[in-house]
This record gives C-alpha cells, sequence and structure tokens, in this order.
C-alpha cells in the first residue's frame, strides 16, 4: 500500500527534520549520561534519513 | 524528567498523523467486515508488522526493560524460546485451517469446527480479558506519566484513550493495522538510541558480561536448577510452560494477534504473516531487554546511575525504562522516546479494542442477540462497541485505582487463560475424532484445573487461597507450572469425552481440520516469498541467538 508508506514516511521525515535542526541549532543540549555525543543530531538524522527511504520507496513504485 | 516544548511538538506531530491514518481509512469503510475484518485485504508487509506491533504494548516494553534488570538476558526467553517458534507454528501449520475455514474470528473458527457452546465460552471469556488487560494497561501507563511527568492521571488516561477510540471508530481494524505499523518503527527508533546508549556507556557487550554474575549474561547455562538462575524456574518449566504453553497459547490463539494475519490478502500472506514477524521479533530484545540489564551493569561502573528505588525499600524495576531515558535523551530526542512509549501503549489498547468489537459484534451480538439483521446494523453494532469498548476499559483502569489486589488477581488468571485452549486448537485442527463436547468439557476443565492450581501453590505470597499445598521458588515458576497442569487437563479431558461422544461427518470438517483440508503447494517463486523455507530461515537465525547467548 504505497500510501502507507508514503504517510510513515513523511511522518519520520518531518520528526527527524525537526529533531535534526534542533540539534544543530542546540548542539549543547545534553542529558546527565551523553557528555561527549550530540544525540539529538545523530537520533533526528536517522529519523530523517529513514523516513527519507520510505518515501523514496513510495516514489519508486508510483513511477 | 522535565520536558520542554521541542517535545511536545513531537508528541503532538504524532497524534495528528495517527487520527490523519484514521481519516484517511474512514473513506473504505462501507460493510461492517470493512471495519471489523479489512475483508481480507490488507498487503503481507503491514499484517507482519501489525502482527507483532499489537504486541507491544506499553507493559511489554516496560515489564521486558524491567525483567532485563532483574533477571538478566533470561528474559530473552520469552522471546527466543517463547515467541518465535510458537510464530513459525502458527504461521505454517494453523493459518490454513483459519484463512481456509473463512472464520472472521478465533471463537467463530471454534463454532465451525465444534459447536456452539465452545464459541460462547471462549468468546465471552476472551471479550472480558480484553477489556480488563487493555484497563489493566491503561491504568499502569497513567500511573507511570504521573510518577514521571506529573502529568495527571485523568488527563493523560483521558487524551490517549480518546485518541485510540477516534482513530479505530474511523476506520476500524484496517485504520489500527495501519497504525501499528507507524508505531512499530516509532517504538524501534524511539527505544533504539537508549539501548545503544546504555549499553555503550556500560562498555559494550564485554563491559557488561564484566560488570554483572554470569548468570545475567546466559540464557540457558544456569537453567539446569531452580535455585542457580533469577527466575526460580527449573528447565521443565521453562520449556514445556514457557516455550510450548504459554506462547502457543498465546501467539496461536489469541485473536489479537490471529486477527491480524487473517486480514492479509491471500492465504499464503497470511501464513506469512506471523513467519514474517518473527525477524523482528528475535532482535527486539536487543531493543527492549537490553536496556534494563545495562542499566544494572551501569550501576557498578562510575557512571552515576542509580536504579530507581521504592518508597517501602527495594528496586522499582518498573521505572527502569524511564529513569533510564531521562539520564540519557537530551530534551528533543526525550519527546521521541515518550511518542514511542505512547505509540506502544496506543498499538496495544488498539488491538485489544478491535479485537474485542468483533469478537462482541460477530460471536456474541450476532449469534444471540440479534441473528439476521441488515449488515448497516453490524457496522453500526461495531462502531457502538468500539465506543463502549473504550469506556469500559478506562471504567477498568480506574477500578484499578481503588482495588489493586482485583486486578494483581486478575493478571494472575489472564496468564493461564489461553493455555487450556491451545490444547483444544491443537486436537481441533488435528484430529479430525474430537467433538464440541469434549473440546467444551476440556476447554471448561483446564481453566478450572488452572484455578485451582493456582489455589493450591503459593509463590511470592501469591496463590495459594484455597490450601497452600506446594510452595514454588517465584511466581513466574508458578505461572509456569500452572499453565502445564491446564493445559494436560483440557488435553486429556478433550480426548476422553471425545472417545464417547458422536464427532461430526467428515464432509463438515472441510477446510477445518488436518487431513481435509488443501494446503497449497509451494511452488514456482523464490525460496524467500514461500511461508515453509522462510520458516527455516528464521529457525536457524534462533538457534544462532541461542547460541551465541548461551
Amino acid at each position: 500500500m504505497d500510501d502507507l508508506r508514503r504517510t510513515t514516511g513523511l511522518l519520520f521525515a518531518i520528526l527527524g527534520g525537526i529533531l535534526l535542526i534542533y540539534g544543530l541549532a542546540k548542539p549543547d543540549i545534553r542529558a546527565a549520561l551523553d557528555s561527549d555525543v550530540n544525540v539529538n543530531l545523530w537520533t533526528g538524522l536517522t529519523l530523517f534519513v529513514f523516513g527519507g527511504c520510505l518515501l523514496w520507496l513510495s516514489v519508486r513504485t508510483r513511477l | 524528567m522535565t520536558l520542554r516544548p521541542i517535545d511536545y511538538v513531537s508528541l503532538s506531530i504524532y497524534f495528528l498523523f495517527v487520527l490523519g491514518i484514521g481519516w484517511i481509512v474512514k473513506r473504505r469503510i462501507r460493510t461492517s467486515e470493512d471495519f471489523l475484518t479489512s475483508r481480507h485485504s490488507v498487503p503481507v508487509w503491514i499484517t507482519s508488522l501489525a502482527f507483532i506491533a499489537a504486541n507491544l504494548g506499553a507493559q511489554e516494553m516496560i515489564g521486558m526493560c524491567a525483567s532485563g534488570a532483574k533477571y538478566g538476558i533470561m528474559t530473552a526467553q520469552f522471546y527466543w524460546l517463547g515467541a518465535v517458534p510458537a510464530m513459525l507454528f502458527v504461521g505454517l501449520f494453523m493459518m490454513p485451517f483459519y484463512y481456509g475455514s473463512r472464520a472472521r474470528s478465533v471463537p467463530e473458527y471454534l463454532k465451525l469446527r465444534f459447536d456452539e457452546k465452545t464459541r460462547g465460552l471462549n468468546a465471552v471469556t476472551f471479550a472480558v480479558m480484553t477489556i480488563f488487560s487493555s484497563g489493566i494497561s491503561m491504568y499502569a501507563l497513567g500511573l507511570l506519566f504521573q510518577l514521571v511527568l506529573n502529568w495527571s492521571f485523568t488527563n493523560s488516561v483521558l487524551l490517549s484513550a480518546a485518541i485510540v477510540l477516534v482513530y479505530t471508530f474511523l476506520g476500524g481494524l484496517t485504520s489500527a493495522i495501519y497504525n501499528e505499523v507507524v508505531q512499530f518503527f516509532l517504538i524501534v527508533l524511539g527505544f533504539a538510541p537508549l539501548s545503544i546508549l546504555a549499553v555503550s556507556k556500560a562498555g559494550g557487550w564485554s563491559g557488561i558480561s564484566k560488570h554483572l554474575q554470569p548468570v545475567m549474561t546466559h540464557t540457558w547455562r544456569y537453567v539446569g536448577h531452580a535455585s542457580e538462575n533469577p527466575m526460580g524456574v527449573d528447565a521443565i518449566g521453562l520449556v514445556l510452560g514457557l516455550g510450548f504453553v504459554l506462547s502457543f497459547g498465546y501467539w496461536c490463539t489469541n485473536f489479537l494477534v490471529v486477527q491480524r494475519a487473517l486480514a492479509a490478502d491471500s492465504l499464503d500472506g497470511s501464513r506469512k504473516t506471523p513467519v514474517l514477524a518473527a525477524i523482528p521479533k528475535i532482535f527486539m530484545p536487543f531493543v527492549v531487554i537490553f536496556p534494563g540489564i545495562a542499566a544494572v551493569a551501569l550501576m557498578s561502573t562510575a557512571s552515576g546511575y542509580t536504579l530507581p528505588l521504592k518508597p517501602s525499600g527495594g528496586y522499582n524495576y518498573d521505572l527502569v525504562l524511564t529513569t533510564l531515558m531521562a539520564k540519557f535523551y537530551p530534551n528533543g530526542t526525550l519527546g521521541i522516546g515518550l511518542t514511542a512509549l505512547m505509540a506502544s501503549f496506543m498499538s496495544g489498547m488498539a488491538g485489544n479494542v478491535t479485537a474485542f468489537n468483533t469478537v462482541f459484534t460477530y460471536d456474541l451480538y450476532q449469534s444471540y442477540i440479534k441473528k439476521d439483521a441488515p449488515d448497516r446494523h453490524y457496522l453500526w453494532v461495531g462502531r457502538a462497541t468500539t465506543v463502549v469498548g473504550v469506556a469500559l476499559s478506562l471504567a477498568c483502569a480506574y477500578l484499578a485505582t481503588h482495588f489493586n489486589d482485583i486486578m494483581d488477581f486478575l493478571q494472575l488468571v489472564f496468564a493461564f487463560v489461553n493455555a487450556p485452549l491451545f490444547a483444544t486448537f491443537l486436537l481441533g485442527m488435528f484430529w479430525k475424532r474430537s467433538t464440541g463436547h469434549g473440546a467444551f468439557w476440556g476447554l471448561l476443565m483446564g481453566l478450572i484445573a488452572g484455578g485451582l492450581t493456582l489455589g493450591l501453590t503459593e509463590a511470592e505470597n501469591k496463590g495459594g487461597w484455597i490450601a497452600p499445598l506446594h510452595h514454588f521458588p517465584s511466581s513466574m515458576a508458578q505461572n509456569f507450572w500452572i499453565a502445564i497442569w491446564s493445559w494436560l487437563t483440557c488435553f486429556v479431558i478433550t480426548i476422553i469425552v471425545s472417545l464417547f461422544t458422536k464427532p461430526k461427518q467428515v464432509c463438515e470438517l472441510e477446510n477445518l481440520v488436518y487431513g481435509v483440508t488443501q494446503i497449497p503447494r509451494e511452488q514456482g517463486t523464490v525460496w524467500y516469498k514461500r511461508p515453509g523455507p522462510l520458516a527455516v530461515f528464521v529457525a536457524v537465525l534462533l538457534v544462532v541467538m541461542n547460541v551465541i547467548f548461551w
């Protein structure tokens, strides 16, 4: 069902995109135990890429 | 744990999408079957993900993390010994009869295979159990949010119930299933970073093994004797009770999950649903159990993390997941983590609601109250039952705040309700001679035997309300043995009563029983599209996991 791929992809692209921008804009927001990684940046990037992949899959099948 | 606006943004966006999916699916709903069973129309990748997501409720996530901290990697037995083999079995050997019979629900299969009274017994126990389970998990979630985020119990419970109600009311099972796919990805992607962060902070698996007792990092090595492992279970109880009776009882006969496989667009798809679902299931322990194990290891490093304590003393394992999140997730990711927790709660609850409305509408209302109404009427009843189901769950959640003991007791009972049912199905699907009277009395006696075992044994101050004749080292061991006795009673009684009663004609059993059902041959397609070879692949993967963490 391609529209579910599109809907899910869109959700993750948006959630990931926001988190990615937040991680870039405020790199010093850290939790108590992760001083050495920018968790927001990496989580955001992962969600964004995952969402992008789903969107790409849904576009590819429709072509 | 304090939330910032960014965290609420993620949560709100998720809620919007959830409702949006319900709204989109609504247009496709014309008949009661569209609403209640999705009319065999859902592609297999979607049913497979929904199949595991419906089981990944919030209690499962919180509970598995808690067990990880309490018992270590042995908790993975619930997946690697329990769930996965049962999922392969239901896909390969049971779906041909479920799907082939064209039954719309598990109780309806019992009606077709056996008789009305067996269906009635199963439908009533299932409906009651579904409502209470969904109420209990709602209660647990409300309590957690109250404790961790200072949200009001009433508001968080009402809000989450309202959202589940809206999307299941609009789009029925299809909407629930579509949302479960989104929820599955959210659960995995929202909790995986926690696992990665916690495990790497604890020094990876080797660091964890160094800091913990060896019992915490082995699945099988210490099951020889109950006193050697933290679960307090012996090998027979574990393998027969969990690995055979409880897991097969849950995955093969619980309509909540079977309904997802039945929604698949072909018999082949319905057989592949549990088999494909088993692949991510094998890897779930890394996401849900590992954070708990890492949490204990972190205690013995200089990380500054300590397990949360109960006011009465002792560790409060149920809070491990959320305290880990507070320590490892900065605001932003924290919102995603909470969204994942919310998603897991919703998938579990929607699963209960959609199973409840189908069983109520078809197996209770249409069978006992109003038989020959036009379909429009049943669609209306299905929708009304959705509202009633959510309202009843809410009522149970509030009941739980006042009568905690009753809820504890009910959870003990629910733990074995599906155990005898698996004996009924095994005999029903694979033994032509088994009869309706046999099935009914077997099931009833099996349930009673389970209750008696609970009443006559005691563990951790639970059970033993008749006379504590036997003491188990842990309530888990007690639970496994109750299941074994309950299953065995049902199995034996069904056989004995069947031999003394008249069986159905063979022609009536077509598509219901092994031997008189055409099982499609799987040829002409590549191996990974055929249920059989796929199951072999999954089994190999499973053996590898068990060997690695032996």
